[in-house]
């Protein structure tokens, strides 16, 4: 490990200061600017420079800030994921705000603040930075979600999703003072060091301080019994915010938890097994079954976050190392084609202004590519070969097996069967069902050049990661084993 | 105490008490900066601006709703009796003093060591946390340009 604890290191922050540069450029230099596309292109010209860093950086282990921030692929691997959804996110909103005559730069400004939020959050291994990184991810979000003003839904998704944040912090932040209280120091790997000194003087901080830091980041990641904000809040938010907040949230808990756990509370991870085990199975049953209810496509997708985030506690309760890469490559393959979902929901919400199920019937005839992708997108969703929804499963149930969770691995497999019922339900108004009404074949899709893009790139990690998965999962196993 | 009363200008006067009681507790940790620093800023600058946006906002009497519910009262007078009780049994059983805490902890070089020091990194990613608190406020608080 070269250079450690070198004091002032800047090279190791520079994807998150690229980002926040760019958003202090929205802020002040942009406003000025006639053409407001250019707001977007700032936003994703700096994902792009933040993306080059972190391959610049690939494979150099380093720390700095007297330790307070440390760069591993692990932590880079999820900076990647971050950035897909984050520009993915901006693209799907260009065509979305215009049209609702919201296209400001504090929009994409408050987007990049919460992503280079969520990269702070990952690249530290002190509590301390975690939780301030976790704060910086959602004060925007909540802002983000309310930001259609005059909308009484989106008000009220922005209300809630503030309150339950709220609470997730108190929680979270009452755990790292116990953490702090039993073990005197906010450092994981401090804390790992001295767990067995800490169990023996007083148990109960450490294990108390670590179940009420899982309370907090359950909330964030939508876990049972957690999960009762989500469908409101995604319903109401604009819906590339719903695309936004229904990934980078996750994988940043996500990744999160599986340092905090793995590492931090390394000494006890066995007392918590059991409680992954039932979180696990509880938030894909919840998830899985409440979906088949929705009739609007949005909500169900909210409910299919929840149940997307159970698969992912899934890799948690294995917690091998095996199991992180995992959930390494599930999220980022999730990233993909949860984004790609979004974006046809965004298209068809632009065109119909609603999400109700009844609205894709006939889509096949209107627009055969769209009900493609439509397809594919739904496809990946619930985990059918080639795609890259197969492979993240597959790879995330064999690393469960050979941890020894048969049953929850049973479990999760019916619930993927359980999941193949809603996930096609779209696909089938599309293809088999006529639209009811004079809705004529005739109406034109006006596309932004940026959603095309969006589309084209969500469907190509969709199905590349299902083809090609040998590459990135390579790069997910070297982050796996570099975390340990 | 600053939850238990519905006028919210109670609340953030037993919010500068109870900041001043953790202002003593710090002293009696002999960390008069910090000390002062709490009064000064917290107290004095924060709250007072609180109680500038609450005043600001008028609420009526009529709008509080009726004070909270009657057992509350004696169920604060046998907790208040236990903690009290409890904070004497401990203070009779501790020593004078701690031994966790350094010489010098609470001075002026200390703080500053720790802040631009060790903590130098956290202590800026605060400022960028106040600053998207504030972007964020400003969005939502602005009025829709028509």
């Amino acid at each position: 490990m070269p250079q450690l604890d070198a004091a002032i290191n800047i090279n190791i922050v520079l994807p998150e200061i690229s980002l926040l540069i760019a958003s202090f450029l929205l802020l002040t230099i942009v406003p000025l600017a006639k053409q407001r596309i250019i707001s977007s292109i700032i936003s994703l010209a700096s994902v792009a420079v933040s993306l080059y860093f972190i391959y610049a950086m690939w494979n150099h282990q380093q720390t700095g800030y007297f330790g307070m921030v440390t760069c591993d692929n692990f932590c880079l691997f999820s900076k990647v994921i971050f950035l897909i959804t984050c520009g993915g996110a901006v693209m799907l909103s260009r065509d979305y705000l215009v049209k609702r005559g919201m296209d400001r730069p504090e929009y994409y400004a408050m987007m990049l603040i919460s992503t280079s939020g969520m990269m702070f959050m990952v690249s530290s291994s002190n509590l301390m930075v975690i939780f301030i990184g976790l704060e910086i991810m959602s004060l925007p979000l909540y802002v983000l979600a309310g930001f259609f003003k005059d909308d009484v839904k989106s008000t009220e998704s922005a209300a809630k999703y503030f309150f339950m944040g709220a609470f997730a912090s108190a929680f979270l932040l009452y755990g790292i003072a116990l953490v702090y209280g039993g073990t005197g120091t906010t450092d994981l790997s401090k804390i790992f060091m001295s767990t067995g000194i800490a169990l023996q003087k007083n148990e109960l901080y450490l294990i108390i301080g670590a179940a009420l830091i899982l309370i907090g980041f359950a909330f964030k990641i939508a876990a049972f019994p957690f999960h009762m904000w989500v469908p409101d809040v995604y319903q109401g938010a604009p819906t590339p915010v719903t695309a936004f907040f229904s990934i980078g949230p996750k994988a940043a808990g996500i990744a999160v938890l599986l340092r905090i756990f793995i590492i931090g509370f390394g000494g006890v991870y066995e007392s918590f097994t059991i409680i992954f085990w039932i979180l696990a199975f509880l938030t894909m049953a919840t998830g899985n079954i409440f979906a088949l209810m929705q009739n609007d496509v949005k909500r169900m997708l909210a409910y299919s976050s929840i149940a997307h985030a159970g698969y992912l506690m899934l890799a948690l309760t294995a917690g091998s190392s095996e199991a992180v890469s995992a959930a390494l490559f599930y999220l980022l393959a999730y990233s993909f084609f949860n984004m790609g979902a979004f974006a046809i929901v965004t298209i068809v919400e632009n065109k119909t202004g609603t999400n109700h199920i009844d609205t894709y019937k006939g889509l096949a005839s209107r627009h055969p590519w769209l009900a493609v992708f439509l397809a594919l997108f739904m496809f990946s969703l619930a985990g059918f070969p080639p795609t890259a929804g197969f492979i993240g499963k597959f790879y995330i149930f064999s690393a469960a097996i050979k941890a020894n969770l048969v049953w929850l691995v049973v479990a999760a497999v019916m619930n993927s069967l359980i999941s193949v019922y809603y996930y096609l339900r779209p696909i089938k108004a599309a293809f088999f069902e006529k639209a009811e009404g004079e809705e004529s074949s005739a109406v034109q899709l006006t596309l932004g050049p940026l959603m095309v893009v969006a589309i084209i790139i969500t469907s190509v990690g969709a199905l590349g990661l299902g083809l090609f998965p040998n590459y990135f999962l390579k790069l997910a196993a070297a982050s796996g084993l570099m975390m340990m | 105490m600053v939850i238990t009363v519905r006028n919210p200008v109670g609340s953030v006067l037993y919010f500068i008490l109870s900041l001043l009681a953790q202002s003593i507790l710090y002293i009696q940790l002999s960390g008069l900066f910090v000390a002062a620093f709490l009064v000064l800023v917290y107290g004095g600058a924060i709250l007072v601006l609180f109680l500038f946006v609450i005043m600001l906002l008028n609420i009526r009497h009529a709008d509080l709703g009726p004070e909270a519910a009657p057992m509350i009262k004696p169920m604060a007078w046998v907790f208040g009796v236990v903690l009290l009780a409890e904070a004497v049994w401990v203070a009779m059983g501790t020593k004078a003093r701690f031994d966790g805490v350094s010489e010098n902890f609470g001075s002026v070089p200390e703080v500053a060591r720790l802040l631009y020091g060790k903590f130098v990194f956290p202590f800026e990613l605060t400022s960028i946390l106040l600053l998207a608190a504030i972007i964020g406020a400003v969005v939502i608080a602005k009025r829709t340009l028509s």
